[in-house]
């Protein structure tokens, strides 16, 4: 396995966030049609530099999730490349049906942005932790839902959503991320990305549990010498069927890993392609159980559900003795 | 359009609204009569759109909030030629793109609503792009006052005095009925004009049926520069048919065949005395 990227734990890694702010100045540099539009997150969002540079490109809407939504498809309705930023908590509960019948229905390009999404609110609470927005949004139809992994995968996000004219739902957490290799070439909705190759066993992650999976995968290999494809699937939807039944077909178990509660994730929505189309290759679904949360920091309470380095490891060795 | 030209486009408008309700057997037939006449003078005296601007950037937008009145909407855009009349005998059936609630499928309709509390965030989005563009276009909105305690309304609301939209203007057709009942009985949102105008709008009362007042209240817009503004239009639930108006189960009643001849007679004999 190639070595990962060492920036892993470093402080000077960026948060996704970081990237996205970056890259949302950078495009706006160009495009005066770009505009953030936030509720009260100019702040968490990264966005206080993008307002000082552009400000006549930043809305804010106060804390007003609905309006935030409303909002943000009247003016995208008229050719405006709308970011909305907002906690994803809330962006996606308080502001459902919004983005439903506003944004998805009425087929005005949005590009929703959560911040801090799944877990990354750790202390503050099951108020603040959004652990159903992929269950939620994989079922409205006519939006692409996204959960990047690394700073190179959010970049790209950024910069397709802003060409896109299509609805769609980005979301990510707060804390540093690492590259997860040094190839990061291909980018593409709906197409995830192999980040190791293997054939021992299938690790399907999305968004920041995509690293703990593949250095669950390097400790596999190191003392195991089990050798495991890891997938990168960004794209929760529209899901990347041809990549489940090429990797599917190995016969291997399959193991998904998400920030996200257990029901109507990446690994349901998985379980019922694979089944659907005849594979029986042992699986299981690896997420935040059906509970609210434990208190912690979100390194914390992926440790607490075993989506840490050691933990999907654990799951994974089980899974293998049971199919041995 | 002169007022007495208005009066005649509302005869056929009405008449036209029952006609395709009995068609498909469903509709909202109570409320497309209390908000025809806004509409009547919205597309024969307001609005700058037409078919041929239908996609023009700087066009006004008019967005229906109370979107289950669409019928009201779909014969007055048959007028305007937005698309064929005989289109509308299709109205909520099979496949019909003209289903109970606005859809962009059909043209002219600017935005999908039906889930109440819709319109008037979208209207602020669209107006503020106005603002940002500096466009002239304006933005109109319906709303139903039994759609009010929609908290979305309030948030919209805010956001529209705080931006200053006065390119934005919504009109409220007070019928004073919703489903369960009278308005003020379900969820009292009285007095309107004073709370909105807590939260910087300017506004104005008119009988919404009147086609002077109607006029002269959207020649005045804005009623106060830099507010958007409020048309509180006070209707008559199933106007125009005696025994519509005025009555709850007309929400969404359908006339049989004896009650729509009886009602195109009242209809008739209203045109003739104009």
């Amino acid at each position: 396995m190639a070595e990962l990227n060492t920036l892993v734990a470093d402080k000077k890694s960026l948060a996704n966030l970081d990237v996205f702010s970056s890259t949302l100045q950078e495009l706006a540099s160009t495009d005066k049609h770009i505009l953030a539009v936030t509720s009260d997150s100019r702040g968490s969002g990264k966005l206080v530099p993008f307002g000082q540079k552009y400000p006549s490109q930043i809305i804010e809407i106060g804390i007003a999730e609905q309006n935030l939504v409303g909002v943000a498809a009247g003016l995208a309705s008229t050719g405006k490349k709308v970011f909305a930023v907002s906690p994803a908590c809330f962006l996606t509960a308080r502001s459902f049906e919004q983005i439903k019948t506003d944004v998805a229905y009425s087929n005005n390009p949005v590009k929703l942005i959560g911040i801090s999404a799944g877990v990354s609110y750790g202390a503050l609470g099951s108020t603040h932790h959004s652990l159903h927005d992929f269950a939620a949004l994989r079922a409205v139809h006519n939006l692409i839902v996204v959960a990047p992994a690394d700073n190179f995968e959010t970049e790209q996000a950024i910069r397709l959503a802003a060409q896109t004219d299509h609805p769609i739902y980005i979301r990510f957490g707060k804390k540093a991320m690492p590259l997860l290799s040094e190839e990061n070439q291909q980018f593409e909705f709906g197409k995830g990305r192999i980040v190791n190759e293997g054939d021992d066993l299938i690790l399907v992650a999305t968004g920041e549990t995509v690293y703990p999976a593949l250095q669950a995968a390097r400790q596999l290999e190191n003392v195991h010498g089990i050798q495991a494809t890891v997938i990168s699937m960004h794209t929760i939807k529209p899901l990347d069927y041809a990549l489940l039944t090429s990797v599917a077909a190995k016969g291997c178990p399959i193991l998904t890993v998400e920030e996200h509660s257990v029901y109507g994730g990446l690994g349901e929505a998985c379980a019922s392609f694979l089944l659907e189309n005849g594979f029986r290759n042992r699986f299981k679904i690896m997420g935040i159980p059906d509970e609210y949360t434990v208190t912690g920091s979100q390194i914390e309470i992926f440790d607490h559900y075993g989506l840490s380095e050691i933990g999907i490891a654990d799951m994974a060795l089980n899974l293998l003795q049971k199919h041995a | 359009m002169s007022l007495q030209e208005l009066a005649r486009k509302s005869v056929t408008y009405r008449k036209n609204i029952l006609k395709y309700i009995v068609g498909a057997k469903a509709g909202h037939t109570g409320g497309s009569l209390s908000c025809v006449d806004i509409l009547n003078v919205l597309y024969n005296y307001v609005l700058n759109v037409s078919p041929e601007t239908a996609k023009s950037p700087n066009r006004d937008r008019y967005i229906q909030s109370k979107g289950h009145t669409v019928e009201a909407l779909y014969v007055v855009l048959a007028d305007k030629g937005f698309f064929p009349e005989s289109d509308l005998e299709t109205l909520c059936k099979y496949q019909s793109h003209y289903i109970g609630h606005p859809t962009r499928k059909v043209n002219g309709i600017e935005q999908n609503t039906g889930s109440l509390g819709h319109g008037l965030a979208l209207s602020v989005g669209t107006a503020l792009a106005a603002k940002l563009d500096e466009l002239t276009y304006r933005v109109f909105t319906l709303l139903g006052d039994g759609e009010l305690p929609e908290g979305s309304n309030w948030e919209a609301a805010l956001s529209a005095s705080h931006y200053k939209l006065d390119n934005l203007c919504a009109i409220v057709d007070k019928n004073t009925l919703q489903i369960s009942g009278p308005t003020a009985d379900v969820c009292n949102t009285d007095p309107l004009d004073k709370k909105f105008e807590a939260f910087g709008w300017a506004v104005r009362h008119v009988n919404g049926h009147d086609f002077q007042e109607l006029t002269e209240a959207f020649d005045s817009l804005p009623f106060e520069p830099g507010k958007p503004s409020l048309i509180i239009a006070h209707t008559i639930k199933g106007k125009g048919i005696s025994y519509m108006e005025n009555q709850l189960k007309w929400h969404h009643g359908v006339p049989n065949q004896e009650q729509y001849a009886q009602a195109l007679t009242e209809l008739e004999e209203a045109g003739m005395a104009l």
